[in-house]
This record gives structure tokens, sequence and C-alpha cells, in this order.
């Protein structure tokens, strides 16, 4: 069995109560003195390259990023493929071309709260430009924050969201 | 008035302060400690932000308590509304009164304060605020008022969740003041007297009650868990059904007012197990002439006890679910009071049986034979008749012939 089914045994006549009773108060006295589990947050935080006892998945679909290449220049070709997939219509993208005919984002927003964190736009992105992150900790002191322009999106230094686990890439 | 008098006055002021405080400031520990077990027993850490350990939370829970707005239903009735949840805690506070915290300290002193003029005061002090010679029948009376508080929160608040609990609360609180009222004669029986300094002294003159007395402990102990309206039986409050019963209309510090009673209720409760069962503020085998050294450590020594019996109350709650209301009416009714009426005929006979049959006057002797007599009581409650008797606990369904429906299956 892959998991541990705990089978209780009902008594099956009658038991007394003060017995039962008393038996659960050892139990829980037991608890008091086992190791807390506990993280303790802001001190303690979990990342997802130490596969610690809290780590992250690093399946995780967190707030984006958007990755550069070796010449430090971003990767995205606006292709507008990501805006296309959205189910949440959450990208803006204004695509601009340079004098060589290189396509490049003049405009890229992701609007984080329209945002649903499926993942799409990483997955439909042909240069593995723009990504889901494993990420958490979003918050801000207002709402317009939440629309990542590009530059915010390139600053990110968090890691990037796997997906899929590449040993199980079917998922089964 | 006489100096002696004044002393009486300025001693008794000072004493009825400093409980004020110490209930106050315990109680509100209390809810940190609480808690902290908690936490504890579901292997978490509890409150630990504020202040070292999370010692300050109770305060801080008390400023937000006293900043927040307090609601105020257009349907209630303004002035019980208001007048419930000082009517739930005064009860709780007076009761800690009468009981002796600590062996008497001997007082000597002669002055001349300025406004007051002379002061003296020659003899032994009693460490209880009052100590009454009626001191017993105060507190059942008084711990009978705690229920006013919480059924007129109920009944103020036009709720029907709220009547519900307060209904609840106070149906419960005569059932289980009998049980109490009775478990309580064999201690009256032995110590021949009422007052709380005579019950100390027989204890530390002989046994600890809670050995001649077992069962009188236990009934007393569990009728106490309902009066306090502590898990098992918080049926007033029962969030899952009533949705926090007689306070769900209560916010702010009026909202407060009811736990804070509800704790001071659980300390004085534990006192009182304490005072008349597990000897008072007596340290066994010593018995100290009155000094100040002798106050203090009686006085730490009942700190000590009264703290296990808060921790046990705490340690039941967060280990036992809630009664189902009629399994409350039947224990209180079918078991508890049953069992304190034999308790008390059984105690009196072999209390008659000793003193005049058998002729024992030894004191120690005596509570020694009861304890005997316990052991057999105890064996035969706790092994033979509770067995199914006293509560219909969780057993196989399938077990047994079909059509041989016990009562639990059938309501299943």
């Amino acid at each position: 069995m892959a998991i541990g089914i705990k089978v209780l045994h009902r008594p099956e006549r009658q038991v007394s109560y003060v017995r039962a009773a008393l038996k659960g108060m050892v139990l829980t006295f037991k608890h008091m003195l086992q190791p807390k589990v506990t993280m303790q947050y802001p001190e303690e935080k979990s990342t997802a390259d130490e596969r610690g006892q809290y780590a992250v998945s690093p399946r995780w679909r967190g707030t984006h990023r958007m990755l550069a290449d070796e010449q430090g220049r971003t990767k995205c070709v606006a292709c507008g493929l990501c805006p296309q997939i959205c189910p949440a219509n959450c990208i803006k993208l204004v695509p601009g071309e340079d004098e060589a005919g290189n396509r490049y984002p003049l405009i890229y927003e992701i609007d984080e709260f329209r945002c649903v964190f499926c993942g799409y736009c990483q997955e439909v992105c042909p240069e593995e430009a723009i990504h889901v992150g494993v990420h958490y900790e979003n918050s801000e002191y207002s709402r317009d924050r939440f629309v990542y322009d590009l530059e915010r999106l390139s600053a990110q230094t968090h890691p990037v969201s796997s997906l899929w686990d590449p040993s199980d890439p079917r998922g089964e | 008035m006489t100096p002696e008098y004044k002393g009486f006055l300025l001693l008794s002021i000072v004493k009825m302060v400093v409980v004020f405080t110490v209930v106050m400031i315990g109680v509100a520990l209390l809810t940190l400690m609480e808690r902290k077990v908690s936490a504890w027993m579901q292997n978490r850490r509890g409150p630990n932000r504020v202040g070292w350990a999370g010692l300050l939370q109770p305060a801080a829970d008390g400023v937000k308590n006293i900043i927040k707005e307090e609601t105020f239903p257009a349907s209630v009735n303004p002035v019980i509304f208001m007048l419930a949840p000082a009517m739930a805690f005064i009860p709780a506070l007076l009761l800690s009164a009468v009981i002796p915290w600590a062996a008497p300290l001997p007082v000597n002193f002669d002055k001349h304060f300025p406004l007051l003029g002379q002061v003296s005061y020659h003899g032994t002090l009693s460490m209880a605020v009052t100590d009454l010679p009626v001191g017993f029948l105060f507190v059942l009376a008084i711990s009978s008022l705690g229920v006013y508080g919480i059924a007129l929160a109920g009944w103020a608040s036009n709720n029907k969740y709220s009547l519900l609990g307060g209904l609840r609360s106070s149906a419960q609180m005569i059932s289980y003041e009998v049980a109490m009222g009775m478990s309580l004669i064999p201690v009256l029986l032995i110590t021949g007297n009422v007052s709380f300094e005579r019950i100390v002294e027989a204890q530390q003159a002989g046994l600890w009650f809670v050995l001649p007395l077992f069962l009188s402990c236990f009934v007393f102990l569990v009728a106490g868990f309902a009066e306090t309206n502590r898990l098992p039986f918080d049926l007033p409050e029962a969030e899952s059904e009533l949705i926090a019963g007689y306070h769900t209309e209560y916010s702010a510090m009026k909202f407060s007012m009811f736990p804070i009673s509800e704790y001071a209720n659980m300390a004085t409760v534990s006192a009182m197990v304490v005072t008349l069962f597990f000897g008072g503020w007596s340290i066994p085998f010593w018995h100290p002439a009155p000094s100040f050294l002798a106050t203090l450590l009686t006085g730490g020594f009942m700190f000590v006890k009264v703290m296990c019996f808060i921790f046990l109350f705490m340690w039941v709650r967060w280990t036992l679910p809630r009664f189902r209301y009629d399994q409350l009416m039947a224990l209180g009714w079918k078991v508890m009071l049953p069992l304190a009426v034999l308790y008390v005929m059984l105690i009196v006979v072999a209390l008659w049986a000793v003193e005049h049959w058998l002729g024992i006057a030894n004191l120690k002797l005596r509570m020694g034979i009861l304890f005997g007599l316990n052991l057999i009581a105890g064996y035969a409650v706790f092994f033979v008749l509770d067995r199914g008797f006293i509560l219909s606990g969780s057993y196989r369904r399938t077990a047994g012939p079909p059509g041989r429906l016990t009562a639990t299956s059938r309501t299943v």
C-alpha cells in the first residue's frame, strides 16, 4: 500500500468512558513532549534548491520572470504567443523591431492580479524567455505595483519553475 | 474607631488588592498558557512573537480588545446586554475571596499613619481575604450566581443561538450544582466544620481528603468542569453547534469579559479543589509555627498545586471532545448525582462504624480506613460499573447479529 492507512480497531463491546478518557490524555501528553513541527516563517524560509522539510516544489508556479541571453538582452522576440494563449488575458505585449530586423517587445506587462498562474506562457514560449517562478513573497503597498513591466520582470532573480517533474515528464 | 479595628480594615484592603491584582494578572497569563498548552499538544509552538516567548501576548490582546469597535445590535435588551458580562465576571472573583491562599501570617505592628491615625494589629492574620465561618456555604451560593451572567447574556442578545446557549448553560449548571453540593458533604462530615481554614487544618492533621474521599473529589472535579463551562462541558459555547452560543453578539471588551470570567472561574475552582481535597496550602509532614517564611513557602506550594489543576483543566480541554446534550444530562442526573448521594451514605455509615463500633479516635487511622474503603468503591465504580453505564462509547457497529441494535447504533 502506497499510503500508510491507519486502521482503527473499534472495541466490540461497551467500554469505560473514564479509562478511554485517560488513554486520550496520555496521548495528548505524549504529544507535548514531541518535537515541534512549526517553521518559524520569516526567520526560517523554505527554498527550492534546498530539499528540506518545508521545501517548495520546483514545479511551483509563482510570479513571472523574464530571462535574458548571454549578451544580457531580453530573450523575448515579441512573437505574441503568450498573450494569445493566456487564459486570463493578463499579458500586454506591443512588439517593436530594430534596424537589423530583430523583433523585441516595446511594452511587455503582466498583471499579476489577473494571472491564474497556469504556466501556459512558459510552456508556449519558443525562446524560453517568459517563465513562472518558484516564488511566493509578493507583498506590495498598492495594487498598481502588481502590474509587472518588462524591466521588473527581467530584474527578478528567483528560480524558475520546471512546470513538470523531469523524472516523470508525462505525469504518470 | 479603635486602632485594632483600623488595622483589621487596612490589612483586609491590602489583602483584597493583592488577591484582585494577582488573580487578574494570573487570568491574563492563563489565556497565554491555554494557547501554549494547546499548541504543545498539537506539536506547535504557540504564540511567541510578542515579548519574550509570547509573554506580552495577553497585553497585546487586551489592548486590541479595548480599542476594537464595540458593536451593539439593534434588537438587544440594552441594560441586560451591558450588565451580563459583569454578572458573569463578579461571582468568579468573589469566590477567590474566601480561599485561604497560605498559612496564617503573624502580624505585630503598632504604627501611626498620617490621616489614619494609630493603627495596630496583633496576632495571626488569615491569608484568605475574609476567613468566613460559613466559607463553604458562601462558595455554594456564589457559584450558582455565575449562571446568571451567561443565561442573561444569551437572553438579552435576542438571538436564537445565544438563547439556546444561555438555556443550555442554565440547565447544565443546575444539573451539576446538585452533584457538586452532594459531593462536598463527605468533606464536611469528616471535618465537622464549614470554614475553609478548619478544612485545611483537618487535612494537615490527617490525610489529604483526596485519599479518604477519592470519589467525592472525582465528582467535584467533574462538576467543576461543568460549572466553568469548559470542554468537555462547553455546550453553552459550542462553536460548531451554536456559533459561540451566548456570546455571539458580543464584541470587543464586553466579549473579552466572558473568557476572563471563564479563566477566573477555572482558577477559583482549581483553588477550591486544592483547598478541599489536596490539603490547601499545607505542605505534607511539615507543621510550621506561624512565621513569614512559612506563609511564603505554603503560598508557593498552594500556587504550584493550583497551577497543576489549571493545567489539568487545559489538558482535558485539548483532549476530550464535547458531550452530546443528552449525554451531558444523563451523566449529571443518572450518574453523578446517584454516585454522590450513595457516596454520602457510604461515608456516613463508615464514619459511624469507625467511631462507635470500632471506637477509633486517631484521625489518621480513621482516614486510613476510609482510604481502604475508597479503594474498593473506586474499583467498583471505574472497573465494574463504568462499562457503558456512564456513557456509551464508540464501538464497532457491525458486531453482533442484526436486529440486536443498541441505542447508539439506532441513532446513527
